[in-house]
């Protein structure tokens, strides 16, 4: 329905342009040029409108109308049964919406069937109201901007204005976006800690995660939701990764400024494009089926137990993953050291290896460390490779070759586990939160760090 | 720079001594050989990465690149199918064709007798062969009575054992005549002339120090273990602790010396020189084929044996000068392919009844639990819906968007905020992504759940900065004077903007939204936040159809316990591949072609 009333909205759309254009050619007639804006900007203005109009009523009814059905018939069934869980209203309604729309539901009794009748009679009303308000929404505008063609009317002017706006709403979405994800994690956040009475001490530097284990009547077990062990085990994944990328990266990107000829920078470039265009769910794969059993199999043999989800191997292959963002980032801060810095330190005689150590390096030293920063704020928030070769069960230890879980394995096991969704929603968000805040700042200094990089040369 | 003042670090050298320079030069020169060196190291350890990671996913691919059917007569008797003459056209598809296929497979193997072997010769066929012939049958109901020649397809079982995945079945050289008799009801009594058992007799009590070896390694374990347990009860602080502590040390104790006697016990058998030696699944398999059947070895010496007919052997046979003897790599009870199984898979493919073709199926079959009948087609179409909707979502926007921030926005505050937010969350953890729409777009808007349209909307708001830095960045690429001449003709700055500056910037604006694009493509985590891991059996037709998509297709896949999952993982992988590789080949051809330089 939705989707046949957008194609509507814009067949009208279309019709108003083409209605307003033949207006304004009848107006100019044998002098065009005496009308202010050409028809086709008359066309457009009616266009615009018609869109938004149209589609901005009918986004607003879509979303207000949705709410409205839901909230109302949760009230009812809450009258009803006032002393059922909040779960189980849900259950109930989910099962009258079957009903209505003839599917099979699970249970059915006279509640859900009248349920299931003012669900019907809803959506009645609501489909109406869409078709009425969206088309009649859209008609008004056509037909007003329709009406107000004229030859002194400045129809570019005001579309130009109109286009003007929508311009600044997309760029505005940037920040929308963020708003949305700061609130849709701080609301989950706040129930959570809410459930472990601000006790959160106990979530941060707690040894014990096990959330969902302590569930009782809404509250959950602060003893039980200590997520150190996660941190602990991020931090270790991390290290071992940066380990791995930061000087592969660095001497990469350091050879192939500064050493390699054109011929081997053609290849090597691409190569490592290449690496940073595999999806990281193929390198999951690969620490999981190749590496991992590689490492368990080669411990073996020299007398070393390595768990077959040891940290090693995530951490390692996180590490291939991030050398090609290390080296492209290194390798534009190297590149942006002017050149005359070079030829100073090469005139006075040093060897090419003094003086990307003496001259090069201290002066791009702080773009590198910035690209090791966004480097680890990737790490961290790295999900497929840890969720594919990390373990699951909280463990805290420094032990690579032990298996160690991270915050988004267990954000991936909450939200995709078999628990009820709002009982995993808390303990989730609270650690998704931790780790847009973790990565947030990490970028901020990463970007700051540039910013005054790039004021010593500019 | 600023720190002219502070001394820089140097060597202190003499500067007298010519003869000095020398020595110094080569120590200079030392090191600037080594900081290459490790810039080559760099190169290559990143090189040998891509490589090992390109090379053991195709590898694994290859095992899914083909499947094998078993061609058989199969007899379509109406009173098995449990269909008549009054059955309705659209019901002859639900007949009972597994009944025929179980009786099709009785016939070729009379032999198979109780319940096991029953089940292990069903399972040569995959469950899916019965719904084709279904197919078939209904699509021809003239069939119905008639035996015909239909290709089933084999089980997982079978099409591994046939690609070697659990090993070869080796051929021994044989000299000598063999006797076969029956001693007892299905004891058979089996001789050569010669030694030519000797040498698989060797193998298999190779294989009983093996077991002993690793018996003791795990006995080792045990032991420290026991140390361990004992070290913590002796540190342990209450009384309870202890005891719980030295039950365990206790325990790990009796498993340790049960191991180590365990293992004694198979060297004793192995040493106990040479006597006869019984054969049990855990150690290689020995098949004898003569006689126009199969016979499996139970125990020998290096020149008689027991065994047990698996297909029927015409006996006695006497003096017999045609005839082979095989071992297996494998020990059967590490294989998942029995003795039997691979007695009737060989027997079939001497027969000219196993049929090996190109793997269709994978790229026309939808999503199932049937590792053979699996395939990727849900998840392509899928993963099109998707991305059609991030395109359609993100690219109108992030142009746009980039066009103000570039074009007319004020430097204010408020233009800066948002220059800050994007920057900021083209460096948010995806995951985090999946978490937004999972709070807002499913629970708030109550946009379907695993639906393209819902993934499509996550995956644009992550594209969307990176279409925008791209876009922005080929929009300053223009130069001034295209906007100048406009101005100056008389152009508004939309106009300017529309007409003359984004037509100049749209190669590298579509270059910079295919790179996000096939981001997007790869991008897993946010997809499984909103419920995309779900089973789907069905293609989607619709963007709030539930769907799956190529990545979470393969991570799902990589978490089954059947070992045929783990190539058609790689087959996805591999299809994942060469659709980034076009896409970036794509964005590619259009930067040579359409990118100018003022």
């Amino acid at each position: 329905m939705v989707f046949t009333l957008t194609l509507v909205i814009f067949v009208l759309a279309v019709a108003a342009y083409m209605a307003s254009r033949r207006r304004a050619l009848q107006i100019g007639g044998d002098a065009p040029a005496t009308l202010h804006s050409r028809p086709s900007y008359h066309g457009l203005h009616s266009l615009l409108w018609v869109l938004i109009a149209g589609w901005g009523i009918l986004i607003v009814l879509v979303m207000f109308g949705n709410w409205w059905i839901t909230s109302s018939l949760m009230s009812d069934i809450g009258e009803a049964l006032p002393d059922k869980e909040y779960i189980e209203h849900q259950l109930i309604l989910s099962d009258a919406r079957a009903i209505s729309e003839g599917r099979i539901s699970s249970v059915s009794d006279p509640l859900r069937e009248r349920i299931a009748g003012r669900f019907s009679t809803m959506s009645a009303v609501h489909t109406w109201a869409l078709i009425v308000g969206s088309l009649g929404a859209a008609l008004l505008a056509g037909y007003l901007s329709y009406s107000r063609v004229a030859v002194e009317w400045r129809a570019r002017n005001h579309s130009e204005n109109v286009i003007r706006s929508i311009l600044l709403v997309t760029a505005a979405i940037a920040i929308l976006t963020t708003i949305g994800i700061i609130l849709s994690l701080v609301f989950e956040t706040f129930r959570f800690f809410e459930a472990i009475d601000w006790q959160l001490h106990k979530y941060l530097f707690g040894t014990t995660w096990s959330p969902l284990s302590g569930v009782f009547e809404g509250k959950l077990d602060a003893e039980k939701v200590g997520a150190l062990p996660l941190f602990a085990g991020t931090l270790l994944i991390t290290a071992i990764a940066m380990l791995v990328a930061v000087p592969v990266g660095l001497f990469a990107a350091i050879y192939l400024s500064d050493f390699a000829s054109s011929s081997v920078r053609s290849v090597a470039k691409p190569m490592l494009e290449v690496l940073a265009g595999i999806p990281t769910v193929v390198y999951g794969f690969f620490a999981a089926i190749t590496l991992a059993p590689f490492l368990r199999d080669s411990g073996e043999a020299i007398g070393i137990q390595v768990a077959s989800e040891s940290a090693l191997a995530a951490g390692i292959v996180m590490g291939i993953m991030i050398i090609p963002f290390i080296s492209s980032l290194s390798d534009d801060v190297i590149n942006a050291v002017p050149q005359t810095l070079r030829d100073g330190s090469l005139a006075v005689g040093a060897t090419r290896a003094e003086t990307i150590r003496q001259v090069v390096l201290p002066a791009a030293l702080p773009g590198i460390v910035s690209a090791v920063l966004l480097g680890i704020s990737r790490a961290i928030g790295e999900t497929m490779i840890v969720v594919m070769a990390a373990g699951q069960g909280a463990n805290l230890t420094a032990n690579p070759l032990e298996a160690v879980t991270t915050v988004t394995v267990q954000i991936v096991a909450l939200i995709t586990g078999d628990t009820e969704a709002s009982t995993a929603a808390g303990p989730a968000f609270t650690l998704g939160f931790t780790l847009f805040v973790m990565t947030l700042l990490m970028n901020m200094a990463a970007q700051r760090l540039v910013a005054k990089y790039r004021e010593r040369y500019d | 720079m600023s720190d002219m003042t502070s001394q820089p670090e140097i060597e202190r050298f003499d500067h007298g001594s010519i003869t000095a320079v020398p020595a110094r030069l080569k120590k200079r020169r030392a090191s600037e050989f080594r900081l290459k060196t490790y810039g080559i190291i760099a190169i290559s350890i990143a090189a040998l990465a891509l490589v090992s990671l390109l090379w053991s996913v195709v590898f694994k691919a290859s095992y899914a690149m083909t499947e094998h059917y078993i061609v058989a007569d199969v007899t379509l008797d109406a009173e098995t199918l449990e269909i008549d003459e009054d059955t309705a056209a659209d019901q002859i598809v639900r007949g009972d064709y597994d009944a025929v296929t179980t009786e099709m497979l009785r016939d070729l193997f009379p032999m198979a007798s109780g319940r096991t072997e029953r089940r292990a010769l069903k399972d040569l066929v995959s469950g899916g062969a019965a719904f084709e012939l279904g197919d078939v049958v209904a699509a021809d109901p003239d069939l119905v009575g008639e035996t015909v020649s239909f290709a089933f397809l084999a089980s997982d079982v079978t099409d591994l054992y046939l690609k070697n995945e659990y090993g070869r079945l080796v051929e021994k050289d044989v000299s000598g005549k063999l006797s076969v008799s029956e001693a007892a009801e299905g004891d058979l009594v089996i001789s050569t002339s010669t030694n030519d058992f000797a040498e698989a007799l060797e193998t298999v009590k190779r294989h009983l120090y093996e077991d002993a070896d690793s018996l003791r390694v795990k006995a080792a374990r045990q032991a420290n273990a026991v140390s361990v347990y004992t070290e913590r009860a002796e540190a342990a602080e209450t009384e309870e602790d202890r005891a719980t502590l030295m039950a365990k040390a206790e325990k790990a104790r009796v498993a340790e010396q049960a191991l180590l006697d365990e293992a004694a016990a198979l060297e004793d058998r192995a040493a106990g020189a040479g006597g006869s030696e019984t054969v049990d699944d855990e150690n290689i398999s020995l098949l004898i084929k003569a006689g126009g059947g199969w016979i499996r070895l139970s125990e020998l010496n290096r020149s008689q044996a027991r065994g047990e007919m698996l297909t029927g052997v015409s006996l006695p046979i006497e003096n017999e000068t045609e005839w082979q003897f095989f071992t297996t790599t494998m020990p059967e009870a590490s294989r998942k392919v029995s003795d039997n199984q691979i007695v009737w898979i060989e027997t079939l493919r001497e027969r000219d009844q196993i049929e090996e073709v190109f793997n269709w199926r994978f790229f026309t079959s939808a999503d199932s639990r049937a590792p053979e009948l699996a395939g990727i087609r849900g998840a392509l179409v899928g993963s099109l819906l998707t991305m059609l909707v991030t395109f359609a979502l993100a690219f109108p926007i992030g142009v746009l968007g980039a066009i103000y921030l570039e074009e007319f926005a004020p430097k204010n505050r408020f233009t800066n905020f948002i220059e800050v937010n994007i920057n900021n969350l083209a460096a948010v953890p995806s995951i985090v992504f999946g978490l937004l729409g999972l709070a807002v777009f499913l629970n708030v808007f109550g946009v379907p759940r695993s639906a393209p349209l819902a993934g499509g909307i996550v995956l644009a708001l992550m594209t969307l900065p990176t279409i925008i830095i791209a876009a922005r960045a080929a929009i300053q690429a223009v130069p001034p004077s295209i906007r100048e001449a406009a101005l100056g003709v008389g152009a508004s700055n939309v106009q300017a903007s529309f007409h003359h500056v984004l037509p100049l910037a749209m190669p590298g604006i579509l270059t910079g939204t295919i790179i996000g694009m096939a981001q997007a493509l790869g991008e897993t985590a946010p997809l499984i936040m909103i419920g995309m891991v779900a089973f789907i059996v069905e293609v989607p037709t619709s963007i709030t159809d539930s769907a799956s998509v190529l990545p979470v297709q393969v991570f799902r896949w990589s978490d089954f316990p059947e070992r045929a999952f783990e190539a058609r993982t790689a087959a996805a992988i591999c299809v994942l591949l060469v659709f980034l590789v076009l896409m970036n080949l794509l964005a590619i051809v259009l930067r040579r072609r359409f990118e100018r330089r003022w």
